[in-house]
């Protein structure tokens, strides 16, 4: 292994026990220098745990830290910041109803006569987003910029002038190409000043892109850690699973899409839509067809699942359902009719944090019964059970409050409590957000199971690949229009970003 | 060296499951009124015995739980509420309300059934109108539920100017029955409470309302997209609250024999709350546990009783409450017990060392 350069950070042997879960298994992290290095694992392979014992969140049970060769102590986030080690979390940790220059001053605010002085706070905030070429009203509300740029506030608030490791934990989750591509330049720059980044992800290409070295946690213990440019992309996905991953890239390719476009539409949209969230469209869904919904960040994925749904009311045209119209259009009447939604932010309007996983599965079919009719325990068991198999949801038991299951065995509940109440249509905005490449394959597997049983299937989603995958069809939206629809072998990469470009000038964000 | 190391592994089984059942939720609840009924053994001497006398059960025990039901079913209605992130402050003004309806009718000579019947319908009458501000309003419960509690009393007192009741005592063998009386050797209102105990619980249990309740105070916008009427259930919490208090109400004012709009079921509404907290409810909502909120409620009851029988000066009996709540809070409370294990682990390691 190339010790040119001495590590900035070392984490040795460092171990972690929760109540029944052996998180780590005596893991070591080395960090270089002005090195980008990507942290990788599927979900619940001890990443967080990890970058928690570093940034002092949480307290290893065993091993040590070493900073710039000397062993440090790091019982606090405080101590961490006192040694130069800072986070930005995954969701983003800022107050959006408050400016961005407060944001970037709390609990570090310019005194003046023993007074905060507001305009040296200002002045203060400017300074440190110019560190990353940042130029915005910083007195605006910071939830009225977009996600991208609460990202890149959210880094402006961890950099300090003594930063020495930053960690990035998913920064591109919400981004889109172009963004993605301002926060890299960015990550080259602070790596140019010899900063050490850790940099965690689910997105394979950005690894390759952005990352100088690689290691890779699988249940808790270090698989390997190598140079980036010296582990071919297939060995480091089976490092990742722990398995050889050929039926994975079959399955993406394998399409079969024979005259499924003739049945009658079970959901259709005619010229539905709302002021200002999304203008009148017209979509149909057909039973045993995936339906692709693709378009950039914010131009109106979630809007249009939602419109269909009746999450979001609309003010004109209408939905019909297998040719009648419907006449009262919200989700209680959509799950009724069999539609449901998987929603795009599970934390926010997924999951019940608080009921336990079978809890959290039976709910859209209990709905569907009415609260009189319950389910009898045995039944919610075996359905939970059953679910639990089927998606193959990491949990100890059923009964295990939800909130304590890792990012994407959540997602997995989402989606069970969807299929559990025995859906026609099925809406997914984002399934595959925050979830690792094995069970990123096993969605996609699951959603062409669902479509050859003869479910309707709308996939909002950002990822152009999995869309080509799995799609019959695909709409295109462009700023909350739908600009286009292309089916069958007419869906490629190229295709869907020209229709998402259009009319204005476009540089493909690769290649 | 030898025979301590063989120690050990015993010794680690038994912290283990020492703490795997501090960690239930049931155990501090059920440990602190274990302590303070064990503390009124030593303090009043007979305390645990139960006689007969005159044909119905005697005794301090029986005097708890006689006195406790009220509370509990306050408290019951709280659970509920709670557990959609709500809280109802009113409960206690329902009661003066119920109690100036219940005098009012006697004096205008309705058929005491009747006015069972109307009593229990102006606690649902206060649940509509807590439901119909937090649940279609949208205003917070905190806020909307202060209004009825602020113009509760008032509100019994200009039902009491009504029939110009400057002397609002009445009698009613009915009502007074389910009070006061007793079936056999048991008082009546334990029966009565124990009869609305299982209906509440087969409502929230044995139909699907306890989960959506949960469901709704977990996480109300996901409730809303698992196709729950999120309004209507968060409405049926106060309603099952309003309900509750109409039949506390019935038994106190049956008990005092008048209607006090004033000073009936002062502070009440707060005993249920704290109830509702020993028992394991959080006032971020997502849990209703009904059980739980008895132990409470018999935990705050047996401990006043007990101030009262150990002699203290009745002076005292609000601190000494406040003291013994705050301790069974502490020991709920995770940093708290983790802090405490921590002090007595490492106190037991520096013993340890040779």
């Amino acid at each position: 292994m190339g010790e040119a350069t001495n590590p900035r950070i070392e984490l040795l042997g460092v171990s972690k026990t929760f109540p029944g879960v052996r998180a780590l298994e005596k893991v070591d992290l080395r960090l270089r220098a002005g090195e980008v290095h990507a942290l990788l694992g599927e979900n619940g392979a001890g990443k967080s745990t990890l970058i928690k014992i570093m940034t002092g969140a949480l307290r290893a049970d065993e091993g040590e830290i070493r900073l710039d060769g000397r062993p440090v102590e790091i019982r606090t986030t405080g101590d961490a910041q006192a040694l130069g080690i800072s986070t930005v979390y995954q969701e983003v940790n800022l107050v959006p109803t408050m400016s961005v220059t407060k944001n970037l001053t709390l609990g570090r605010q310019p005194l003046r006569f023993g007074l905060i002085s507001w305009r040296s706070a200002s002045a203060l905030a400017r300074q440190r987003l110019r560190r990353l070429n940042l130029d915005i009203d910083v007195e605006r509300q910071l939830g009225s910029y977009s996600v991208a740029i609460q990202q890149l506030v959210a880094i402006a608030r961890a950099l300090e002038d003594d930063t020495r490791v930053l960690v990035l934990d998913e920064p591109t989750a919400s981004l889109d190409a172009n963004e993605t591509n301002l926060l890299f330049q960015i990550v080259r720059d602070l790596k140019s000043h010899g900063i050490a980044i850790v940099f965690i992800t689910h997105f394979i290409d950005q690894v390759y892109e952005i990352s100088d070295r690689i290691s890779v946690l699988r249940n808790g213990r270090l698989v390997g850690e190598a140079l980036t440019a010296e582990l071919p992309r297939l060995q480091l996905i089976s490092m990742m699973l722990g398995r050889a991953l050929g039926h994975v890239e079959e399955q993406a390719k394998a399409k079969a899409r024979a005259g499924k476009t003739e049945a009658a539409p079970v959901l259709e949209a005619r010229q539905l839509g709302r002021r200002r969230t999304m203008a009148p469209f017209d979509l149909s869904l057909r039973p045993g067809e995936v339906v692709g919904l693709s378009g950039l960040l914010g131009s109106g994925r979630t809007e249009t699942a939602k419109l269909m749904f009746g999450a979001i009311h609309p003010d004109s045209g209408q939905v019909q359902l297998e040719g009648r119209p419907v006449l009262r259009n919200s989700p209680r009447h959509s799950l009724r009719n069999g539609i449901v939604l998987c929603p795009e932010d599970r934390k926010a309007e997924g999951l019940i944090g608080e009921l336990s996983v079978r809890e959290n599965i039976v709910l859209a079919l209990q709905t569907k019964r009415g609260w009189l009719h319950r389910l009898p325990l045995d039944e919610q068991n075996r359905l939970a059970e059953e679910m639990i198999k089927a998606l193959d949801i990491d949990t100890p038991d059923a009964d295990k409050p939800v909130g304590q299951l890792s990012g994407g065995n959540q997602q997995k509940v989402v989606l069970a409590r969807a299929l559990a109440s025995r859906p026609k249509v099925l809406l997914l905005d984002e399934p595959t957000r925050g979830i690792d490449v094995g069970a990123h394959a096993e969605i996609v597997a699951l959603i062409r199971r669902l479509c050859a049983e003869g479910l309707a299937l709308l996939v909002a989603s950002s990822e152009l690949d999995e869309l080509v995958a799995v799609s019959d069809r695909v709409a295109v939206l462009r700023d909350r229009n739908m600009v286009g629809e292309m089916a069958g072998d007419d869906i490629t990469r190229e295709n869907i970003i020209r229709t998402i470009a259009g009319g204005r000038s476009w540089t493909k964000p690769q290649e | 060296m030898d025979q301590a190391s063989r120690m050990t592994p015993p010794q680690t089984r038994g912290t283990r499951l020492l703490r795997k059942l501090a960690g239930h939720r049931a155990v501090w609840p059920l440990l602190a009124l274990a302590v303070i009924l064990i503390v009124d053994g030593f303090v009043a001497p007979g305390f645990f015995t139960i006689r007969i006398v005159e044909g119905r059960l005697f005794g301090s025990l029986i005097d708890i739980l006689y006195r406790a039901v009220p509370t509990a079913l306050l408290a019951l209605g709280m659970a509920v509420v709670i557990g959609t992130k709500g809280i109802d402050l009113s409960v206690g003004s329902v009661i003066a309300v119920v109690g100036a309806t219940i005098a009012w009718r006697i004096h205008e000579g309705d058929p005491h059934f009747v006015i069972l019947l109307v009593a229990l319908g102006v606690g649902l009458l206060c649940g509509i109108w807590n439901g119909f501000l937090v649940a279609v309003l949208d205003i917070q419960p905190i806020i909307a539920t202060l209004i009825l509690m602020v113009s509760g009393r008032g509100i019994g007192l200009m039902i009491n100017l009504i029939y110009g009741g400057t002397n609002p005592s009445f009698e009613s063998p009915l009502l007074q029955g389910l009070s006061v009386g007793h079936l056999g050797l048991i008082p009546t209102r334990l029966i009565l409470g124990a009869a609305i105990f299982a209906v509440l619980w087969l409502l929230i249990r044995r139909t699907a309302l306890g989960l959506f309740l949960e469901a709704v105070g977990g996480n109300a916008a996901a409730a809303d997209l698992a196709g729950i009427n999120a309004r209507l259930i968060k409405y049926s919490a106060y309603l099952i609250s309003g309900v509750c208090a109409g039949w506390a109400g019935i038994i106190l004012t049956a008990d005092t024999h008048t209607s006090d709009p004033v000073s009936v079921a002062l502070y009440s509404e707060l005993d249920a709350i704290l109830a509702v907290v020993i028992g394991g409810g959080s006032l971020a909502g997502g849990r209703i546990y009904l059980g739980m909120t008895l132990i409470g409620v018999l935990v705050i009851q047996a401990l006043t009783t007990s101030i009262l029988t150990s002699g203290l000066p009745p002076e005292y009996n609000l601190l000494v409450k406040a003291v013994v709540v705050l301790f069974v809070l502490l020991l709920q409370s995770n940093n708290f017990r983790k802090a405490v294990f921590s002090l007595f682990r490492r106190g037991t390691a520096r013993r340890g060392r040779p």
